[in-house]
């Protein structure tokens, strides 16, 4: 297990990450979100020791992490980071080497991956030469390559078709299905939604939520329901202690405790038949969206900040 | 669960440099523009060595005179005069006038004239052949010769010249390689594996490996040239100096690869290593410029020949004129050895601690506060 505890950076007068605290259990996907500039990249940064902590802690299974510790990590950068000329393949089995495995298992094991991520045919193509897409599969392949005993990937689905996030993700979980921590950040909610076990909600440098993806869901859910009448739904809006959030023809969503929702089943089942009726639970986006809407107005005082670029959070020294 | 069990041990550090080496030669080796680039930089070695070698060699051709039959003998066993055999005087004066020879020599029964012969020119004494026929007393030099201004410029352009241009094509290399790492964050991947120091000797090493390979094929290319063309005697005079300056240049640039290692390593982009790059070049520069101005100026070549940045180049050419003692080149070999060993401590640091800063450029002095 990984763990982070109180982890606190500043980059000049700006605290980037305050009192950043979460784990990443062995044996699951733990996605990574939040939004531009809020914290991720400088997280995994830390991490990996690429970038120092002024103060807190990184732990792995409860020992502190030191740079033989972080060996075995395999990390995959932001920007994604390899040699242009070399080949790829040729580059896997360097950074295998590097990590101590013989030319021939080194080599061995670059064909591997490259056959699992279906870049066998580009194994002896220049990096630089690659598609976008499978520069970004070579990327990954770097950060598996030593078999690392703990997975950091920064955004390693952007710029991938639906077929290679499957297959990368494939990839990723079968290294956690082997007791391997993943983490990894991602904007693309629907992605982390579909795939992770855990996930972690940053903001503003603050972690805003994490936890079991479910237990997420429920602990944001509003009590909203959603009912499907053959009938029409109109009386609904009468009805006491119930606000319709939307409403079209026998179709309703509205808001209510659990008792008011019972009845308004009852009700809607005495005007017409029903065909579906349960509790709304958000979707990570929701949930996303609306903590990142709680922020808005404790930012206004820096308003600015938000309309940086991105990666000034990576622009540590002047 | 874990996969700890095969995981192989972790490289000793010898053997990480060794394969951050490999992967910086190889890199190199494989590059077209290299490959050109040498390919012409030995090109151009062998034509100047061969241009060097012909070109007086058709002054010794002779100058050209016309002879008949009569005043044959008068040239024969002059080197300097080439005869051309005209079929009477009246012929041989022709071919002055057209300018096919210098002169002619005619025979002339004239008994004031105790020669026996005269030498016609076109409009005024034709001094080469009047000089190659005069008698000379025979010379006793006291001292050693003076070397030839032309040699002496032309040697010190030669060690300059290989140098600075291996100096500044590895460095580069070196510097670009560093910043490339960095702006591709490659680095970050790397440095999970190897520690900052090992890649930065091995990038060195590799380098540096390089750098020697390709002076050595201009030295060989150089060498074979001087033989076929003849020039054996330059050779002779030049062989002690270029065992020094292989040696000064092994040294010398390992502490030039450090300095643009560490330059390199303060800057994110390719874009930024101007700024950083002109001190370092210029100190690349600097002992070429040094040995062609200043050849003739004992006192500027000796203490250039002990300044470390300037003694790979300024040592080897004092060698070569003779105007070192035999210590000197030790002494200054020691000189150099010393400060690339601090000045590699130094840019390790600099460049342990600049590696994994992104963004602005780092400043020298914080980069070696900072821990």
């Amino acid at each position: 297990m990984l763990q982070l505890e109180g982890v606190h950076r500043s980059f000049g007068d700006r605290l980037v990450l305050d009192d950043v605290g979460f784990t990443v259990q062995r044996g699951r996907l733990t996605g990574f979100v939040g939004g531009n500039g809020a914290g991720k990249t400088t997280t995994m940064r830390i991490v990996l020791g690429v970038l120092a902590a002024d103060s807190g802690t990184v732990t792995l299974d409860g020992a502190p992490l030191g740079d033989e510790g972080r060996r075995r990590f395999g990390y995959m950068p932001e920007e994604r980071g390899l040699y242009p000329k070399m080949r790829v393949r040729e580059q896997l089995a360097y950074l295998a080497r590097l990590h101590g495995y013989d030319r021939g298992a080194a080599a061995a094991r670059a064909d591997d991956l490259l056959e699992r991520l279906g870049l066998a045919q580009r194994a002896n193509d220049a990096v630089e030469e690659l598609s976008l897409g499978n520069q970004q599969r070579a990327q990954i392949a770097a950060a598996l390559v030593h078999d690392p005993e703990v997975l950091i990937l920064d955004e390693p689905f952007s710029g991938l078709d639906p077929m290679a996030v499957d297959v990368v993700v494939g990839v990723l979980a079968e290294r956690a299905a082997r007791g391997v921590p993943v983490l990894f950040s991602s904007h693309q909610l629907d992605v982390v939604e579909r795939l992770c076990d855990d996930v972690v909600v940053i903001a503003e440098g603050r972690i805003r939520a994490a936890g079991p993806r479910e237990q997420l869901r429920d602990q944001f859910a509003e009590p909203r329901y959603e009912i499907t009448s053959a009938g029409d739904m109109g009386w609904l809006r009468s009805e006491p202690d119930v606000s319709v959030v939307a409403f079209d023809g026998g179709y309703a969503l509205f808001d209510a405790d659990a008792a008011t929702a019972q009845r308004v089943l009852r009700t809607a089942l005495d005007h017409a038949d029903v065909s579906a009726f349960g509790p709304v639970r958000p979707t990570l986006a929701e949930i996303f969206r609306d903590i990142v809407r709680d922020e808005v107005p404790s930012e206004q005082d820096t308003a600015d900040e938000r309309t940086r670029p991105a990666d000034l959070e990576k622009e540590p020294v002047r | 669960m874990s996969t700890t069990t095969d995981r192989p041990a972790t490289p000793s550090q010898a053997a990480t440099v060794l394969m951050v080496a490999e992967r910086e030669i190889l890199a190199q080796v494989r590059s077209k523009s290299f490959l050109i680039s040498s390919g012409v930089l030995l090109l151009a070695v062998l034509i100047a060595i061969i241009l060097g070698g012909v070109l007086p060699g058709q002054d010794d051709a002779g100058t050209k005179v016309a002879v008949v039959a009569a005043s044959a003998e008068v040239v024969d066993g002059v080197d300097a005069l080439d005869p051309v055999d005209a079929a009477d005087a009246e012929a041989a004066r022709e071919l002055v006038r057209s300018e096919e020879v210098e002169a002619a020599i005619l025979p002339d029964d004239d008994p004031d004239n105790v020669l026996g012969f005269t030498v016609v020119g076109r409009t005024s004494a034709p001094s080469d052949v009047l000089g190659a026929l005069s008698v000379t007393p025979p010379v006793e030099l006291l001292e050693e010769p003076e070397t030839p201004f032309e040699v002496r410029y032309l040697v010190s352009l030669g060690f300059g010249l290989i140098f600075m241009m291996s100096a500044m094509t590895f460095g580069s290399t070196i510097a670009q390689n560093t910043v490339q790492e960095k702006q591709s964050r490659i680095v970050e991947i790397l440095l999970s594996a190897v520690p900052a120091r090992g890649l930065l000797a091995g990038k060195i090493l590799g380098n540096s490996v390089l750098a020697l390979g390709q002076t050595a094929a201009i030295a060989a290319v150089a060498v074979v040239g001087m033989v076929v063309t003849g020039q054996d005697e330059l050779l002779g005079m030049l062989s002690m100096p270029v065992v020094w300056f292989v040696l000064f240049f092994l040294v010398g640039f390992v502490l030039l690869a450090a300095i643009f290692a560490s330059s390199a390593s303060l800057v994110s982009r390719i874009e930024d290593t101007g700024p950083v790059l002109t001190p370092v070049m210029m100190v690349t520069m600097a002992p070429y410029f040094l040995v062609v101005f200043f050849n003739d100026n004992p006192l500027v070549l000796t203490i250039a020949s002990y300044v470390p940045f300037s003694a790979p180049v300024a040592m080897p050419v004092r060698l070569f004129l003779g105007e070192a003692a035999w210590w000197e080149p030790l002494l200054a070999l020691g000189v150099l050895a010393v400060s690339t060993v601090l000045v590699i401590a130094l840019g390790a640091r600099i460049y342990e601690r600049s590696l994994l800063r992104m963004g602005g450029r780092v400043r020298v002095t914080e980069a070696l506060r900072s821990a």
